[in-house]
């Protein structure tokens, strides 16, 4: 995974709530057997017109908000399908984080497990960024994992909190499926004392 | 003197059950009992154990199906979407190679994975279940812990047959009194959702509890517990009672003989312990509910069937924008009658509403009655057992005689990954969980209802109050 320390970006501003999965990645989408190549349809349908072309008035279209790698979004981001497809399109497409008041828990979670950071602010904060982005021409935000803070160039800090082992993962690059077989030894115990029903052992 | 037991609830009980390791500065580690894997959410983590020269740890804990996007043609119909057919071999071939059990296209028990858990018995209360799937929250319906997850997460299940997991919150759901004829499980969640928003109960695990949700089928309890996801929820939950007993023995991967007396007594130990405490209680009046009908883009925008398209000049700002778009995408004007809104489409079927009983249900309101001129109506079973268990009852007959199809099994048009979806600007009653835009169909308008109301709209072409129905 790649680690996520410090990262400084330029900011699109998403100002909607309850961004659910079927918007970020439509489902027509989600046939693909790899993890790549996801970028080119995040948004698809507020992105484009049912003839293909793309939607000029969605505010990633706008060139101001070109190359943007942090996105300010509504409360409630994620919500709805487990699709990880959907952390995999924002980070393809060159997202680094999403900021939001708050996440849904499996959208929060699938992010920590691909080095992409959702960052719960306050709504007054998320308001403030909200703002700037939309009238600052090239708005900035510095994200800094490693002081659990958000800032800017105008005077904007805020912390945000986020669990302390999620955040040592991320800072590392940690693979947690290695970090789990490191208690092989307590897992085959547990194993020993609780065996798999014998109706799922027979075929 | 007398030294007390901590109270504990049936969450906390479970949880505490299957940690395997609590390591300082880290989530602890949680033993998962049953995986269940589908074709769309699975790929990338077999693929991910192969990068890592991994295996599937406990592959007798591991059981797939294919329901997403396979067709609901009759069986044996090529797949024409090449892309869905490659996801689907796919999945048999991972299956194959790493040894696990799947009920395939033509198997006699294939079905929609939370639909043929629960009927196979595979699921059973005081389990840890997980999917690469949000509405495995349908199997708390049993007294399990059932949550879904990510790809990455099913990757770590495959490889260690454990999570690292973050406990959840808990919230206590008190429904009092008893849903009234016509108020079926999928008006209570609707309820429920429309009474505390769709995140309403991020970061938690609910349990339902209460009379009227003692009184529900287990049919009943997994279409509420499916819809705990809507509200945000990890999962939902309701404590095994005589009625989930009943339900699980002799299915076929239940215990059974001494087995079975000694699971028994195990699940009678679960419910929560009288005064055990919840972060959150929220309490529920059933004689408050009426049939439900969604309005807008999101479940927890619900009207009462006898109510009108709300207002929304009284809101606040950021969901009064939510609203204008929501009513905007969905054709609709505050004020309109909820039953003057016409529909095209008719859905039922999916996770939430595609069991026996829920064919039962809407079998009866559609018997001696046509589908209107003007609409399309599909029954869609959940699996290939209700299918034939419904075909010999008779009720096939009875929904093809009022005109709807009557379709192979499958997740179908709950998310159109298959060939059944809604035309840009259709409008369709479903007894799906997601009105989500776009979610049957690009431009596709979703209203969702209970199996009972959605047969009726198709009947009468509009939304009705099944309190009213003239049943045949």
């Amino acid at each position: 995974m790649k680690p996520f320390t410090v990262h400084r970006g330029r900011v699109a501003p998403l100002d909607r709530v309850n961004v659910d999965t079927d918007q970020i990645i439509p489902k027509q989408f989600l046939k693909r057997i790899e993890k790549t190549g996801f970028g080119q349809f995040v948004f698809y349908d507020w992105r484009f017109g049912t003839d293909g072309k793309k939607n000029p008035d969605f505010v990633l279209h706008e060139p101001r908000y070109e190359g943007a790698s942090i996105l300010v979004a509504g409360k409630n981001f994620g919500c709805g399908s487990s699709r990880e497809h959907a952390v995999w399109a924002l980070a393809d497409f060159g997202f680094r984080a999403v900021i939001s008041s708050s996440f849904a828990d499996i959208f929060a979670n699938n992010s920590a497990k691909n080095g992409f950071l959702a960052v719960p602010l306050s709504d007054d904060e998320v308001a403030q960024l909200m703002q700037r982005a939309q009238e600052i021409d090239d708005y900035q935000l510095t994200i800094d994992l490693e002081k659990c803070e958000v800032r800017d160039d105008q005077g904007f800090r805020a912390k945000f909190p986020i669990e302390e082992f999620t955040r040592h993962c991320l800072l590392n690059g940690l693979d947690d499926i290695g970090l789990t077989l490191q208690h092989e030894a307590e897992i085959t115990a547990y194993e020993a004392s609780h065996p798999a029903p014998a109706t799922l052992r027979a075929s | 003197m007398k030294t007390m037991a901590v109270a504990r609830t049936l969450f906390e009980k479970i949880w505490e059950a299957h940690l395997v390791a609590q390591p300082a500065g880290r989530s602890p580690i949680l033993y998962i009992d049953l995986h269940l894997v589908h074709e769309v959410t699975s790929p990338q983590a077999f693929d991910g154990l192969r990068a890592a020269g991994r295996n599937v740890r406990q592959p007798a804990r591991t059981v797939a199906t294919v329901d997403h996007n396979i067709p609901t043609e009759p069986r044996g119909t090529p797949i024409t979407d090449l892309i869905a057919a490659k996801q689907i071999a796919a999945l048999q071939s991972n299956c194959k190679e790493f040894g696990i059990r799947l009920f395939d296209m033509d198997s006699p028990e294939q079905g929609i994975v939370h639909v043929i858990g629960p009927e196979l018995g595979l699921t059973q209360p005081g389990m840890t279940i997980v999917c690469g799937d949000s509405h495995t929250s349908t199997h708390g319906a049993f007294g399990a812990l059932a949550f879904g997850i990510g790809t990455s997460e099913v990757e770590h299940v495959l490889a260690t047959q454990c999570l690292a997991q973050q406990r959840p919150k808990t919230m206590k759901i008190d429904v009092r009194g008893r849903l009234a004829e016509g108020v079926t499980a999928k008006d209570l969640a609707l309820g429920i959702i429309g009474q505390i928003g769709t995140d309403g109960a991020t970061g938690h695990v609910i349990e339902y509890a209460g009379p009227a949700v003692r009184a529900l089928s287990m049919e009943g309890r997994m279409t509420l517990c499916n819809m705990s996801i809507e509200a945000g929820a990890r999962a939902g939950m309701v404590a095994p009672d005589e009625t989930t007993i009943a339900y699980v023995k002799g299915k076929r991967f239940a215990p059974s003989g001494a087995e079975w007396e000694k699971a028994v007594a195990y699940w009678r130990s679960l419910p929560s312990d009288d005064g055990a405490e919840f972060d959150e209680v929220v309490e529920i009046d059933a004689a408050q509910l009426c049939p439900f009908v969604t309005w807008g883009t999101n479940p927890g925008m619900v009207a009462p069937v006898t109510g009108r398209v709300p207002e929304v000049k009284g809101l606040e700002e950021s969901d009064r924008r939510a609203a204008e778009l929501a009513l905007q995408y969905m054709g609709l004007e505050p004020g309109l009658r909820i039953e003057d809104i016409g529909i095209d489409r008719v859905f039922i079927g999916s996770c939430t509403n595609s069991r026996l009983e829920d064919l039962r249900a809407a079998a009866r309101v559609a018997r001696g009655h046509h589908v209107n001129a003007k609409v399309r109506a599909m029954v869609v079973p959940g699996s290939q057992t209700v299918k034939r268990a419904a075909e010999q009852e008779g009720l096939h007959r009875i929904f093809q005689d009022a005109g709807f199809e009557w379709r192979e099994s499958g997740c179908s048009m709950c998310l159109g990954m298959n060939p059944d979806i809604l035309q840009p600007g259709e409008r369709c009653a479903s007894t799906s969980n997601r009105n989500f835009e776009g979610r049957q169909g690009r431009g596709g308008r979703t209203h969702l209802v209970s199996p009972m109301m959605a047969a009726a709209a198709a009947i009468a072409g509009h939304f009705t109050d099944i309190r009213n129905w003239k049943y045949q």
